[in-house]
């Protein structure tokens, strides 16, 4: 075990599957000489060479398309978009070509690419930048979605993403590539797509979150534990395909739920949690499930604003709480 | 005015147990009701002052009528006041809840406490109480719908703790947990009135009084007009000799003075044997269809103070004698006191009314719909028989069973009472 940042375990987890598979290439913009916007690729130009780590204009919807191209004949390419808001540019290749690719050829091509970048929130980059794309791309059968919390998520994720021979969407968070945490150091170790993981046990309230929630429900969790309620923190990691079964059985044994997400309410994928737990689980549940998103409005740009627009502690103790039919 | 029975449609005021003023806790008994079929306690929906009596003891009011209102002490009840019919029961609205949510129980309210009622107010949560409580429905969460289905609990006994008075998981594990509150016997004294007679207005007419009727005696005239005119009645009757029935019953209570075997048991009984082999008796009418039933569950008319129950004996044919003996006994000590539940006097499968301790020889019943048919039985007398041309006297006990002919014609009818009475008159048939 190596304790390190989530920023250096996804490079680990390139690293490593460049040099275990010389099918396996990165491009993007600014991933080579620069060694990434966020350093995820640092070092590894000088390591691989200019044929497996590639600079690219800025052109997603271009290199997006390369990407697709160059799955379809058999590499294993990972496309790194600067963060996804931009890949809203190369939507077209993601959803028309990489999603369906496989089923509109009759099996004949499979998408073996890897789709990832920062999503979701950063300090002040304002509406344009601060968006949280999950739901979007979570919503096309032929695509895999895939959101770390943790730099052991992270790696094992990434290289089971990488192995995969479906498209997949790994969305990172900026805030978090600071974030530490220990880490196998076996070059095999991986993380199996659509299973979930129980953050934290409890009996009381099964708390759901993703990406940046987690910690922050974990915060909450430490808060709500002085105040006598126990919560159960559960991070899908993968958002599909999605483990509702692990989500199920908390609700099973806590009867009350709240989902925390950092993008929109409406047509959130928390909207599907809860429709799928009400599907599974509705004769368990004693308190209607409640939901903490980020505001319904663009990102603000002014500080004061953007922290009251984010979910955060306060925000999920407060839902806990009223689930819990203690306020 | 609650629902505290399956087929009520109003309920009288019995007694109130709070008089205006009282303070009262949510699920402490406020008033007994005299339903339908039994008096029933009813429990308070809310913590407060009973504010206001608006429907008086001996009164009735329709299901969901405003009866009383619970408040906070000093909280304005005039627009309530104002809605309450005073005599026009139209109404429909169940005894509010206090407009104030009760403060969280054992702890001083803080000001951030205070501030997040005030919130809630404003979010509008406040008015959820009263919303929940017009529309009349329980509010409950799935979870605790699904336990209270489960342990055969009644919802409306339970009173909810959660948003708007819903009833939720930790409600049900307090209802649960309580020992079940035993209404006492002695808890229904009736106003005692010397009875006090009106001229008639026709000059040398009796004279006469009203009285109003109670629950159960409409109840009954209800359902008896649902018998005799729609239910195509026919009357089949037989003697039987009742000497080794007799002779069986003295036998047992020898052996054991304790099971106190009675006549009437053992015709519960050999009934039940008889239904079993004849399935087509056991059996209603149901319009489209006719059910038959897989056991034999035998009501049992008990006289009461102001009129008649039956009891069911469920089952009665895979009992013993003196299982049936103990719970007929039972069953008619709480129907005298009104304490059967619903479920204890309901969906019988076949009724036996036995008048033969008033002396009565022979009578006709009236069927109790939808079962299939109702055995009256008389007293057991000696009388002369007619045996090998001598006259011998033998213990005989008349019988009349009432068939409705829409589900038994009289050759089932009569083949069901063949073996009846060939099984009461042998009783060893019951162990063979």
């Amino acid at each position: 075990m190596s304790t390190i940042t989530i920023r250096e375990a996804l490079n680990q987890a390139i690293r490593e599957e460049l040099a275990r598979d010389e099918s396996v290439f990165i491009m993007g913009e600014e991933v080579a000489a620069y060694d990434g916007a966020y350093k995820v690729t640092k070092g590894l130009l000088h390591e691989f060479g200019p044929k497996r780590v590639i600079d690219t204009p800025i052109t997603e919807l271009g290199f997006a398309g390369l990407g697709v191209g160059a799955a379809m004949v058999g590499l294993r390419p990972i496309v790194e978009f600067m963060t996804f808001n931009f890949s809203i540019l190369a939507t077209d290749q993601i959803i028309n070509s990489a999603a369906k690719m496989l089923y509109m050829s009759g099996g004949q091509f499979k998408i073996p690419i890897v789709f990832r970048g920062p999503g979701g929130s950063a300090f002040q980059v304002s509406s344009q930048h601060s968006q949280a794309l999950e739901s979007w791309y979570a919503y096309f059968p032929g695509l895999k979605v895939v959101m770390p919390s943790t730099p052991a998520d992270a790696k094992g994720l990434l290289k089971s993403a990488i192995r995969d021979d479906d498209p997949v969407i790994f969305i990172e968070q900026e805030r978090m590539y600071g974030i530490k945490g220990e880490v196998p150091d076996d070059p095999d170790f991986t993380i199996p797509l659509g299973v979930a993981d129980i953050k934290r046990e409890g009996t009381d309230v099964t708390i759901v979150a993703r990406s940046l929630m987690v910690p922050v429900a974990l915060k909450a969790a430490d808060e709500l534990e002085k105040q006598g309620v126990s919560c159960e923190v559960i991070d899908p990691r993968t958002i599909r395909p999605l483990d509702i079964d692990t989500i199920v059985e908390s609700v099973k044994k806590t009867n009350r739920v709240v989902l925390a997400e950092e993008s929109h309410p409406i047509c959130g994928v928390n909207a599907e949690i809860s429709m799928q737990i009400m599907e599974r689980a509705f004769d368990y549940l004693d308190a209607p499930i409640k939901r903490v998103s980020s505001a319904d409005v663009p990102m603000p740009y002014a500080k004061n604003l953007e922290d009251l627009a984010v979910p955060d502690v306060n925000k999920i103790v407060a839902a806990v709480r009223e689930v819990a039919y203690l306020d | 005015m609650p629902k505290l029975s399956p087929t009520m449609e109003e309920g009288q005021i019995s007694r109130w147990l709070k008089k205006e003023g009282d303070k009262v806790a949510m699920g402490e008994p406020l008033a007994e009701i005299d339903t339908d079929k039994a008096t029933m306690e009813m429990q308070a929906l809310a913590n407060g002052v009973l504010r206001k009596i608006l429907v008086n003891e001996g009164q009735a009011a329709p299901l969901g009528e405003l009866i009383a209102i619970i408040g906070e002490a000093n909280e304005d009840i005039a627009a309530l006041l104002s809605e309450a019919p005073a005599t026009a029961p139209a109404q429909k609205e169940e005894a509010p809840k206090a407009a104030e949510p009760a403060p969280a129980p054992a702890e001083q309210p803080t000001p951030q406490a205070q501030a997040a009622a005030a919130g809630a107010a404003v979010n509008g949560r406040q008015t959820a109480p009263a919303a929940a409580a017009s529309s009349g429905r329980l509010i409950v969460s799935p979870l605790a719908a699904r336990m209270a289905a489960e342990s055969g609990l009644d919802l409306r006994l339970v009173q909810g703790s959660g948003p708007g008075g819903r009833i939720i998981k930790k409600d049900i594990e307090a209802a649960l947990s309580e020992p079940k509150a035993e209404p006492s016997a002695q808890r229904y004294p009736r106003a005692v009135e010397p009875a006090r007679f009106q001229a008639a207005p026709v000059a040398a007419a009796s004279a006469y009084r009203d009285e109003p009727a109670t629950q159960i005696r409409q109840t009954i005239a209800k359902r008896l007009v649902t018998s005799l005119g729609p239910v195509p009645h026919f009357f089949l009757t037989t003697d039987i000799e009742m000497d080794r029935a007799a002779e069986m019953r003295r036998g047992i209570n020898a052996l054991d003075p304790d099971l106190k075997i009675s006549i009437n048991d053992i015709v519960i009984k050999v009934a039940a044997a008889a239904l079993i082999q004849h399935p087509e008796v056991n059996a209603s009418f149901q319009e489209k269809f006719v059910r038959y039933y897989e056991h034999a569950d035998i009501g049992v008319a008990v006289a009461i103070e102001d009129g008649l129950i039956t009891p069911v004996v469920r089952a009665a044919d895979q009992k013993s004698l003196s299982q049936i003996a103990a719970e007929v006994r039972e069953l008619a000590e709480r129907a005298r006191s009104k304490r059967l539940k619903p479920e204890e006097y309901t969906g019988a499968t076949f009724s036996i009314s036995n008048l033969g301790m008033f002396g009565i020889d022979e009578f006709t019943a009236v069927i109790n719909p939808p079962e299939g048919a109702i055995l009256a039985v008389g007293a057991m007398t000696p009388k002369p028989v007619v045996r090998d041309n001598e006259i011998i006297v033998r213990q005989i006990m008349r019988v009349t069973m009432s068939c409705d002919h829409r589900v038994i014609d009289g050759a089932t009818g009569a083949k069901f009472l063949q073996t009846f009475k060939k099984i009461l008159e042998n009783p060893l048939y019951l162990v063979v």
